[in-house]
């Protein structure tokens, strides 16, 4: 049987090329991985390697033809004890290839069939219930909360392990893991190098291999030097693989401004994370949420980025006295309920707004706060549910204005919302310049709670 | 992947081989053989469906570097895991994973080991212990001192073997694994794949000192440099680095003299070496003609056997390309799986 060579596509985008130079002539013979010609492609000139064995029958294009396309056949080949007479004519056109799909297909959104694609605006899925709870409770700070989730999730399961710069013999840069070493040794309260890409990488490559790491970022700030293993390595594998490989890794620090750190130290990088597919991004506020919702990001089999805010550690809150207390990722919370005007806040800003809120109502408004708790997947049914009661909303974030937090509720709202709306939906966030360190920029360059009073009742045109 | 070698070798023994050393029998040079001329058999292949339109985007091929990993998985056990870069189809058939689902992941359709959606660069296979196909140049080297601290922390006596080329060589992060995986005993082996080219950039222009076995040095870790075109050497040094990683004594470098007879990539003309240089090896050095000879010198297989072997290789590869263009492209509904875990 002969062999037809065809012409190859040399590049992700070649589709035609000139057949510089032929290197074997009709009758020579041909091994695997020879140099049988010489290809000018829109890129470079490239040398094509045989892939079959046999005698060269006949070329079938000659020397310096320009515009060849891909998959022509351009040479057959002779098989051993097979002579010229063997060759049928060969079609001078591209051969037909089975079920190629087009190659290297430039949008992907062409690539494939898009009946099963989405309408533009994602239908809102039903958020999970808030879970009972009427027991004692106790009071605890933040700080505590976040201790006693790893504690009490490190004693259930053995593959649970926390790592992270000071996290074991200091206690924590922050005292977050106090008491840690002691209770569960070095083996799973580990102390690692100042190397964030290594040693997030490592706490990934520990996921990939079965076991529940919890990697302690000193601050976010600092994970920009692991981002890629975050994103790269954690949030993409599932995907990659087919499903057959994801990692059950919790990346939890400080993130946002604590006070008078400066440019590097200061920055909240909820949007970064909240872009990504693959992620959870958990923003809890109070120390219900950081100890319900950090037991979930443990417990829970995907990637969770769990940010925290250096300024809450120290504040005090009533926290179930449950040990199996576990709040649901995805699920927001109404901390206070108003008729008039929707905050939406998260992390630390879910005080500012309860603050704005109770000067709201001196002033005979009546304000909604919700406490987002999750910022990926955003509990869109939340808010708007709000949103048909008040039909007024203000969005509230340190993070800057550009693609921040804001920007997508707002987004949000114009799609599941645009008729409920009696005003623009205005965004508070932190002014669009690096955190200043001077004290009274530093003031100037965060939301307070005026700026959400003012925007409350702007939008109330009151 | 010990235990697939070990079952491989039980249906292919020859009557004719003969014992030789305990780590390289007759009978395991022929394995070997089989192994190192299946993947380029497959890659050879990969390269023409490539030309064809099949296989889209980027393709790196192992041909010309058969010898490393056929030669350092014949040192592993089952609960060893292994990851590499994107120059990774070698490895996974090393690793026993079937070529039809390696091929199919080429071409992008619903029987490749990732369902299509990881590509060349990006496949898996929890079940060969196979960590990736990772398309970030040195990514994978805290990667896989990761899967070595999971190894030790669960006590499984596994070994991670993580490969890199003598380019990520020079990625700071692996210098952050080195220092973790010395601080912590980690069992990992450090291979570096040092083909003499970081894309189009040579050793000599890219690396201020290329003793990469050295590299190690600043955190105590040994390494030892060896002749990556021969597997019978690879296979001994394998042994020793595996099994000094097995016996807790920490990690190891490996730096595997080799070549790649391609460009980096499908789309390389590789205009940064001459053609001589690139000639010279294949017909000086090339590890399957080395082994050849070997095997028929000390008769452990006579010409006809590795003639039917050839066919037998081939047959496998012609397999994998008819799947992998007549497995279907994943259905749509696929876009959207796969992204999170349901909890």
């Amino acid at each position: 049987m002969t062999t037809q060579i065809l012409m190859p596509a040399l590049s992700p985008t070649m589709t035609e090329g000139k057949l510089a130079k032929w290197l074997k002539n009709e009758g020579d013979t041909v091994e695997s991985g020879d140099v049988i010609a010489e290809i000018e492609t829109d890129k470079a000139t490239m040398e094509v390697e045989a892939v079959d064995e046999g005698t060269m029958g006949k070329i079938m294009v000659a020397e310096g033809t320009e515009g060849v396309a891909v998959n022509t056949v351009i040479a057959v080949l002779l098989e051993e004890g097979e002579d010229a007479s063997a060759i049928t004519d060969a079609p001078a056109s591209p051969a037909p290839v089975a079920t190629a799909p087009e190659p290297a297909a430039a949008a992907p959104v062409s690539a494939a069939p898009v009946s099963a694609a989405p309408s533009p605006v994602a239908p809102i899925t039903a958020s999970p219930p808030e879970p009972d709870y009427d027991g004692p409770m106790v009071q605890m700070t933040v700080r505590e909360a976040l201790r006693d989730a790893m504690a009490e999730e490190m004693r259930k399961d053995d593959d649970v392990f926390l790592m992270g710069e000071e996290v074991a013999e200091y206690q924590g840069a922050y005292k977050i893991s106090q008491g840690m070493l002691e209770e569960f040794g070095d083996r799973r309260v580990i102390d690692t190098p100042i190397t964030e890409h290594g040693f997030a990488g490592l706490g990934v490559g520990a996921a990939f291999g079965g076991l529940k790491p919890i990697v302690e970022f000193m601050t976010f700030n600092f994970a920009m030097q692991a981002i890629d293993h975050i994103i790269n390595s954690a949030a993409k594998t599932l995907y990659m693989s087919g499903g057959q490989m994801g990692a059950n890794i919790v990346f939890r620090g400080a993130n946002g401004a604590a006070a008078r750190v400066g440019a590097q130290h200061s920055q909240c990088y909820a949007s970064w994370y909240a872009h990504c597919p693959g992620l959870k991004v958990v923003v809890p506020w109070s120390a219900a949420d950081a100890k319900g919702l950090l037991k979930a990001a443990i417990r829970d089999p995907n990637p969770i980025i769990f940010l925290e805010n250096e300024i809450l550690y120290g504040q005090s809150f009533d926290v179930p006295d449950d040990p199996d207390f576990v709040l649901p990722i995805g699920k927001a919370k109404v901390e206070r309920v108003g008729t008039d005007v929707t905050i939406v806040a998260y992390s630390i800003m879910v005080g500012t707004a309860l603050e704005a809120a109770d000067a709201l109502a001196a002033a005979g408004i009546s304000a909604e706060v919700i406490n987002l708790r999750t910022i990926r997947p955003i509990d869109t049914a939340t808010i708007v549910d709000s949103v048909k009661k008040t039909n007024r909303i203000v969005s509230l974030e340190e993070g800057w204005p550009a693609c921040n937090i804001g920007s997508e509720i707002a987004a949000l709202m114009m799609e599941h919302a645009f008729d409920h709306l009696d005003a623009p939906v205005i965004r508070v966030c932190g002014e669009d310049v690096p955190m200043p360190y001077a004290a009274n920029l530093e003031a100037l360059a965060l939301p307070k709670a005026n700026h959400v009073i003012e925007a409350a009742k702007s939008v109330c045109y009151a | 992947m010990a235990k697939q070698a070990k079952s491989t070798k039980k249906s292919k023994s020859p009557s004719k081989a003969k014992p030789s050393t305990a780590a390289n029998t007759g009978e395991q040079l022929l394995e070997y053989y089989r192994q190192m001329l299946l993947i380029r058999r497959f890659e050879e292949k990969a390269g023409q469906l490539y030309g064809m339109g099949l296989i889209g985007g980027f393709c790196h091929l192992y041909i010309g570097q058969e010898a490393v990993v056929v030669g350092m998985m014949a040192a592993a056990q089952e609960q060893d895991s292994l990851l590499t870069s994107y120059r990774d189809h070698g490895h996974m058939l090393a690793a026993g994973m079937d070529p039809k689902g390696v091929m199919a992941e080429l071409t992008g359709r619903i029987g490749g080991y990732s369902k299509g959606k990881g590509g060349s660069m990006h496949m898996f296979s929890r079940e060969k212990n196979f960590y990736g196909g990772h398309g970030i140049v040195g990514a994978q080297v805290p990667l896989g001192t990761g899967l070595a601290f999971a190894h030790k922390y669960k006590g499984d006596g596994g070994v991670n073997q993580v490969y890199f080329g003598d380019g990520a060589a020079n990625q700071g992060q692996v210098y952050e694994s080195f220092n973790m995986a010395a601080l912590w005993s980690l069992p990992v082996v450090y291979v570096i794949e040092n083909n003499h080219y970081a894309m189009g950039t040579s050793t000599t222009r890219g690396s201020a000192m290329t003793e990469f076995h050295k590299r190690g040095e600043a955190q105590g870790i040994p390494g030892l440099k060896v002749n990556g075109m021969d597997v019978v050497e690879v296979r001994e040094a394998a042994d020793m680095a595996v099994g000094h990683c097995r016996s807790g004594k920490g990690p190891y470098i490996l730096d595997m003299e080799t070549y790649r007879y391609r460009g980096h990539s499908m789309s390389d003309p590789a205009k940064y070496r001459s053609k001589d240089e690139v000639s010279k090896v294949r017909k000086e050095s090339d590890p399957i003609d080395t082994l050849r000879e070997r095997i028929v010198s000390a008769k452990f297989g006579d010409e006809a056997f590795l003639k039917d072997l050839d066919k037998e290789v081939k047959a496998i590869v012609i397999e994998a390309a008819e799947f992998a263009q007549t497995s279907p492209e994943p259905d749509v509904s696929e876009l959207y799986t796969d992204v999170l875990i349901e909890a």
